[in-house]
């Protein structure tokens, strides 16, 4: 297994033909190569601005989009997309860091269609909001559930 | 918590199709030329499981679909945020309940690339032999119901037989028919007894004819060619462009398996070939599906005549516990035991996914670490979620009657839906 190399500059230095970083050197605010997977960071304008360049690149098949809270820490959302490229045969995952008070960012369903049901997920289970998204509702809770689950100041047990 | 909400403040919006569709209704005139607002489950018997359709149709055809889930909300993912790593294991066989196994290795290989694991090649080796066998235990399920579905019901009589058969070997190797947990992070739980792999052999050997059996079955079958050729057509770029894997992607024409393009769990070292059709219909997600229970048993075939020697679990005592009989002379082992079942283990910091070729598809594990011995996210990726997603393609423009056969092509677990 490869070593971790952790410095965004560095990233770019050791992997110069990477597609999926030439199509993103203009966006990304960080990158890291750990466990042989490649992630790029990016600003939460810019995300569907990068996923049409990485589709470009060949990156062609969305896999999934979940969330990670790191509360309480900020920024407290990692939103990561994971892309895989049939022809290229790998998987990249660009993530996108939210503060909470703006937990929202813009819906890739016009670049990939595959998102609709991955972002109602994100939305129910974390409460992050996707802008332009064709059909925002809960899809695992009720409709009028209180609160979103996966957060970590949800309680595991008892009444909130 | 506030007062008890009206009765159509509870389900505000239920549906976008329903709302569309009341619009156009003209009062409740069932032979009105107008379109129709109906439940298909979670109860009716092609649903398998807990899905509801709410299906908008035109006399007998489909106009729109929207699949309800969230009926089993097991939670979970939140779950394996409160367990030892070691503990998720058993949860994982939950989430695609007819391949457990594949689940396992998908999780195992996620910890195991944040852990930097070596794993030896024997419980490698185990590892393929039994997702194989997995694959064959999920598609004799799916060609059951999807047939008992369409009305063939000794196809269904016939498929349990064989995997009754399966069942046993499970039993036999971890001591559970279902729930097996046999993959362990590091390896596999237990050295498999004497005698398995002669009975594995013995039925893998015997399972190709039980294949033609099926075949012939259905095959020459008239009503069963016409339920399904030509129905659930999606195009190659629709399949990808809605995130459509496994044998529906590869019967729209797409050659894509992981085992073969991204191997993992030295899948590298086997022969198979991966069926690919272009028709992209649900006869031929049928005929994929039944070559690749014959692929299968090549690879099984290939993995017992060339199982490896050696160890099944890899040396490392501070993650995996150690034999019963070291811990009953040595310290040291009571000790790492101890502390790995009272403690866990502490997994570096870090994200990892991990994907493997399950029988519905692309299965990914997310797994998330903090450095502590639990993990701080996991996130399930499977097959289904976004096969569902594909239905309403599929299914726009055809017969009531075909979304059955098309949820039947699909091969939906409701467990690997729900989160």
């Amino acid at each position: 297994m490869a070593a971790a190399i952790l410095d965004t500059q560095a990233v770019f230095d050791a992997f110069p033909d990477e597609p999926a970083l030439k199509a993103l050197a203009e966006l990304a605010t960080a990158a890291k190569f750990d466990r042989d997977e490649l992630t790029i960071t990016v600003a939460r304008e810019n995300i569907i601005a990068a996923c049409e360049a990485v589709k470009k690149a060949g990156y062609n098949f969305f896999e999934d989009v979940t969330a990670v809270d790191w509360y309480p820490s900020e920024p407290r959302f990692q939103i990561s997309y994971s892309i895989l490229s049939f022809s290229l045969k790998r998987r990249m995952r660009l993530v996108v860091r939210l503060m909470s008070e703006e937990a929202s960012l813009d819906s890739i369903t016009s670049v990939w269609p595959a998102a609709n049901f991955y972002e109602r997920e994100v939305f129910d289970l974390f409460g992050v909001h996707f802008n332009g998204h064709p059909n925002l509702r809960r899809i695992m809770m009720p409709e009028d559930w209180k609160g979103h689950p996966l957060r970590k100041d949800y309680p595991v047990e008892g009444y909130r | 918590m506030s007062s008890i909400a009206a009765p159509d403040q509870i389900n505000p919006g239920i549906d976008d199709v329903i709302a569309d569709a009341k619009r156009h209704q003209h009062g409740n005139d069932p032979v009105s030329d107008q379109t129709m607002v109906i439940n298909m489950g979670p109860q009716h018997p092609s649903t398998h499981g807990v899905l509801r359709l709410v299906l908008e149709i035109d006399g007998e055809t489909v106009v729109s679909l929207a699949p309800d889930i969230g009926y089993l909300h097991t939670g979970i993912e939140k779950t394996c945020e409160a367990k030892f790593y070691q503990q998720v294991v058993p949860l994982t066989d939950r989430i695609d309940y007819l391949s457990p196994m594949t689940n396992n290795t998908a999780y195992a290989l996620a910890v195991e690339k944040l852990l930097e694991l070596e794993i030896p090649e024997k419980a490698q080796w185990l590892r393929v032999l039994f997702n194989e066998l997995m694959r064959l235990n999920s598609h004799l399920v799916w060609l059951g119901t999807h047939a008992m579905d369409i009305g063939a019901l000794t196809v269904f009589l016939y498929c349990f037989r064989e995997r009754e058969q399966l069942l046993r070997i499970f039993e036999a190797v971890s001591g559970q028919r279902m729930m097996t947990s046999y993959i362990r992070i590091g390896g596999v739980s237990l050295e498999p007894p004497l005698g398995l792999y002669d009975s594995i052999r013995a039925f893998l050997l015997d399972f190709p004819s039980k294949i033609d059996e099926y075949e012939s079955l259905l095959q020459n079958n008239p009503i069963w060619i016409n339920r399904l050729k030509g129905i659930g057509y999606i195009s190659p770029e629709d399949a990808i462009a809605l995130g459509v894997t496994g044998p529906p992607l590869r019967a729209a024409g797409i050659d894509f398996d992981l085992r073969r393009d991204m191997p993992y769990s030295s899948y590298e070292k086997f022969q198979f070939n991966v069926p690919v059709s272009n028709d992209s219909d649900v006869w031929a997600r049928y005929v994929l599906r039944m070559q690749e229970m014959r692929e299968s048993v090549k690879i099984c075939l290939q993995a017992l005549d060339g199982m490896p020697e050696g160890r099944i679990v890899a040396d490392a005592p501070k993650i995996i516990l150690p034999d019963r009989e070291q811990m009953k002379t040595q310290m040291e082992s009571l000790i790492h035991h101890f502390k790995i079942v009272t403690e866990g283990f502490a997994v570096p910091a870090g994200e990892a996914t991990s994907s493997v070729e399950a029988a519905h598809g692309m299965m990914n594990y997310y797994v998330v670490s903090d450095g502590t011995s639990k993990p701080y996210r996991v996130h399930m990726r499977n097959a289904d979620f976004a096969n569902l997603q594909a239905l309403e393609t599929m299914c726009r423009g055809r017969l009531l009657a075909d979304v059955v056969a098309v949820i039947g092509s699909i091969d939906i677990v409701l467990g690997a839906i729900d989160r």
